[in-house]
């Protein structure tokens, strides 16, 4: 029986299958836990009161249970509340460590509001007067909403002239600036072009100013309304409209009015700017710029390994040499991202950069412009980084197109370059496209040598935007994946930020899915094209 | 003596032929392998000139010797001369793209490029320059009706050729090479992976083709060469053994070899 099983090769089967389900449960697993606790973050929880006895006094606290945990101390068990509960700039800490054992009454109190702010995290308590506009509502929570709308308008506008308009102006008196000093440097700064500057820079300051009168008064309107609450322990905080985000009362919240809630959140989380140390607000920048430098990545890696590829498949005289170049080339995939990392900061940045400031930007000094980490630096380390995976799946393509085809193509008279321009690239293009994937895959999901060539904790600016050149690539920009190591390990509110880690992982591999599935629609596409291949 | 009878008849028959090709003391090396020892032959134009001989025989080398093909072998080295229409094609600087033009070729298993049966015939042409539409499209009905296949895919012209039967993908590219209008064109076993019915109507074509072009079919099938050709070459073992008019060497062959080898007492 076991000799008839061994030989048909049953085991072999089973072991296959096996390790088939190992890898689908990883995979599956991975996902569904950070889809779980990413997702279930932006669900309002509800906010409870807790009596609790410490050192035989009775306190109040109220909060969020955030998390349970059980563990055995001295051979007790022990369950341990972590409860979030706010207020930050009251009791200094957001988070709290409650014995289950020391909780003598919990309620729940349908009149708890959370009211998530500009500065110092949530703040849980109760409503007790809105001001708006001079007169006062008691307890009137559409009275906040109220003011909250109109705040959150001012808001915008504010940001509009901040980053739109001042941002250009202050952006055109760089220039300026940078102008000046370039012709100060080539000695043709005359007193015409002195003049003429001087004046360029009073227009420039004059609509400045007229902006800055414009942000004053909407600053000025946005603290026209306030709204006090009482905290759980009787202290009592006054906020201005401008200060809030979002305020709701989730022990009041049917189902449908949380899941509208859940969405909004999870459309801040995709659209809106990070606040608070990137422990609030959304992640759109990082977003951004991930799949910009996944693209210039793609747009520099693409020619450079297809055009590498086809030298050593199609030109080079096969022997030692070239078989050396592609071993090396193969053992470049394996080289530590790091190392990539640590070369780019001294060739692209250094070196390139340097380089390139003094050449053409000497007017920047002493700051410097391209000779720092930036985008371009950071596409290009990775364009190198990937650069193995397309020149090896392209000459895999490459040596997979039948001799007979390129015999066909140069019986016609077409000659070598011919025969690869009209034929063997275009039939080696799936191919190609397949190391794309792979290139992408690795490139959007690399951290560690970003770290060291251009990904910051926050960008000021996105590397795109309204000012000419518009794509600035010299700039920093933030990333997905330093973003889950940065609010996971290096925030100052580690707890708060932990389902944002997992959130933020989830969206990007998302993204990189949602890359890949586009590269592999194209293929498909190509590849049906060219499908000759299979006969 | 009778030989000598015979080599006068086919000399003789050669000198009222206008001569296309003439190859002289032909000697191929793979390496340090000979593939090709001294050929000297003379084919006529506007005929069908058939290379017959067992397997590894020499005669597709010979056979792409005509269009340079094997250049594309590393360690392939040619001595001796080639001429076509008074051209040595082996001489250093020669146009090697211009040659191929001149020079067509169909191949043993049907080529046919990934794109449209349009854009196959089209091919050749776009190459020189030519992208005018009207011009295009006139030379594609043209190859087409001279491949006898117009009537098949007239309705298809912009779907893939690789949908086509095999015999019709053969058919197209004798389409697309007679589309730049060779000279020559050479036929490497072009039936062999083919169905009966469609050799049937390839050999029919190549009837067709031989009133335009000078034709030169590598075959392994001796039936097949007594049909189609005017010419015969008997190879063996890199030597040209023997070469005459068809009906001479299927029925009167001089050598003992030929015979054998007609007889099928082996290859």
């Amino acid at each position: 029986m076991s000799k008839k099983f061994f030989n048909s090769g049953q085991h072999w089967v089973w072991l296959n299958a096996g390790a088939i389900s190992i890898s689908i449960i990883m995979v599956v697993g991975l996902l569904l836990l950070i889809a779980v606790r990413g997702l279930s973050h932006f669900w309002p929880a509800e906010v409870k009161t807790f009596e609790v006895v410490q050192e035989k006094e009775t306190v109040q606290v109220m909060g969020e249970i955030h998390n349970i945990e059980d563990d055995i101390q001295d051979g007790l068990e022990r369950k341990q509340y972590l409860l979030k509960m706010g207020n930050r700039d009251v009791y200094g800490l957001d988070f709290k460590w409650l014995d289950v054992k020391s909780i003598t009454d919990t309620t729940v109190n349908e009149d708890a509001i959370v009211v998530e702010r500009r500065e110092w995290g949530n703040l849980y308590g109760f409503l007790t007067s809105v001001t708006k506009d001079g007169t006062v509502y008691k307890e009137d929570p559409e009275a906040l909403q109220d003011i909250i709308e109109r705040a959150l308008e001012i808001h915008g506008e504010i940001r509009d002239i901040e980053t739109g308009d001042i941002g250009a102006i202050n952006y055109a008196m760089e220039q300026l600036r940078l102008d000046q000093r370039l012709l100060e440097l080539d000695d043709e700064l005359t007193e015409e072009a002195q003049a003429e500057l001087d004046k360029q820079r009073a227009e420039l300051q004059e609509e400045f100013l007229s902006y800055q009168e414009q942000l004053q008064e909407l600053y000025a309107d946005i603290k026209r309304d306030t709204a006090q609450f009482t905290l759980i322990g009787g202290e009592t905080i006054t906020l201005t409209a401008g200060n809030i985000v979002r305020a709701f009362q989730p022990n009041q919240m049917g189902f449908w009015a949380k899941l509208g809630h859940y969405f909004s959140k999870i459309g801040e989380f995709i659209f809106d700017e990070p606040r608070e140390a990137n422990t609030e607000g959304g992640v759109f920048p990082a977003i951004f710029g991930t799949v910009l430098m996944v693209l210039l990545m793609s747009i520099v890696v693409t020619p450079l390994g297809v055009v590498a590829a086809v030298y050593m498949r199609e030109y080079a005289k096969q022997g030692p040499l070239t078989r050396t170049i592609r071993i090396a080339v193969n053992n470049l995939a394996g080289v530590p991202s790091i190392v990539y990392g640590v070369f780019g900061l001294g060739f692209f940045v250094y070196f390139l950069g340097g380089s390139i400031d003094e050449l053409f930007y000497p007017e920047v000094s002493p700051s410097p412009m391209f000779g720092t980490p930036g985008l371009i630096w950071a596409s290009l380390t990775l364009a190198l980084l990937t650069l193995p995976v397309v020149i090896v799946s392209t000459e895999e393509g490459l040596a997979r197109i039948p001799k007979s085809i390129r015999e066909g193509s140069l019986a016609l008279g077409a000659t070598k370059f011919e025969t690869l321009r009209k034929t063997v690239l275009p039939m080696a293009s799936p191919a190609m496209m397949t190391g794309l994937i792979l290139a992408v895959a690795r490139a959007a999901g690399e951290v560690a040598p970003l770290m060291l060539v251009g990904v910051v904790k926050l960008a000021p600016t996105l590397p795109l935007d309204a000012n000419a050149p518009f794509l600035h690539l010299e700039r920093k920009f933030m990333h997905l994946g330093f973003h889950i190591y940065d609010v996971g390990f290096q925030s100052p509110n580690v707890e708060a930020a932990r389902p944002l880690v997992y959130a933020t992982a989830l969206l990007l591999v998302l993204i990189i899915i949602l890359l890949n599935i586009a590269a592999i629609k194209i293929r498909n596409n190509l590849r049906e094209k060219y499908k000759s291949l299979e006969q | 003596m009778t030989q000598v009878l015979e080599e006068k008849t086919i000399e003789q028959r050669l000198a009222e032929e206008k001569i296309s090709i003439e190859v002289e003391k032909l000697n191929l090396f793979y390496g340090d392998k000979q593939a090709l020892y001294d050929i000297d032959m003379k084919i006529p134009e506007k005929k069908v000139t058939a290379f017959i001989g067992p397997s590894g025989c020499g005669k597709s080398t010979l056979l792409r010797c005509f269009n340079r093909m094997n250049d594309l072998v590393d360690i392939a080295r040619t001595q001796g001369d080639i001429n076509i229409h008074g051209n040595n094609i082996n001489k250093p600087g020669i146009d090697v793209a211009e040659l191929r033009r001149n020079v067509g070729m169909v191949f043993q298993k049907p080529n046919p490029f990934p794109k449209s049966i349009y854009e196959n015939i089209a091919y050749g042409l776009r190459l020189q320059g030519i992208n005018k539409r009207r011009v295009l499209d006139e030379v594609v009905e043209w190859a087409l009706k001279g491949a006898a296949l117009w009537d098949e895919v007239k309705d298809r012209l912009h779907e893939n050729a690789l949908g086509m039967s095999g015999g019709q993908q053969q058919r197209l590219c004798i389409a697309r090479a007679i589309a730049v209008q060779p000279e020559v064109l050479l036929l490497d076993e072009p039936a062999s992976a083919l169905d009966p019915i469609s050799t049937l109507k390839i050999e029919e074509l190549i009837h067709e083709l031989k009133n335009d072009y000078t034709i030169v079919i590598v075959t392994h099938n001796m039936q097949q060469a007594a049909r189609v050709s005017d010419y015969t070459a008997f190879m063996y073992m890199g030597d040209m053994v023997e070469f005459d008019q068809t009906d001479t060497i299927f029925t009167n062959p001089s050598q003992k070899k030929t015979e054998d080898y007609i007889t099928g007492r082996y290859g």
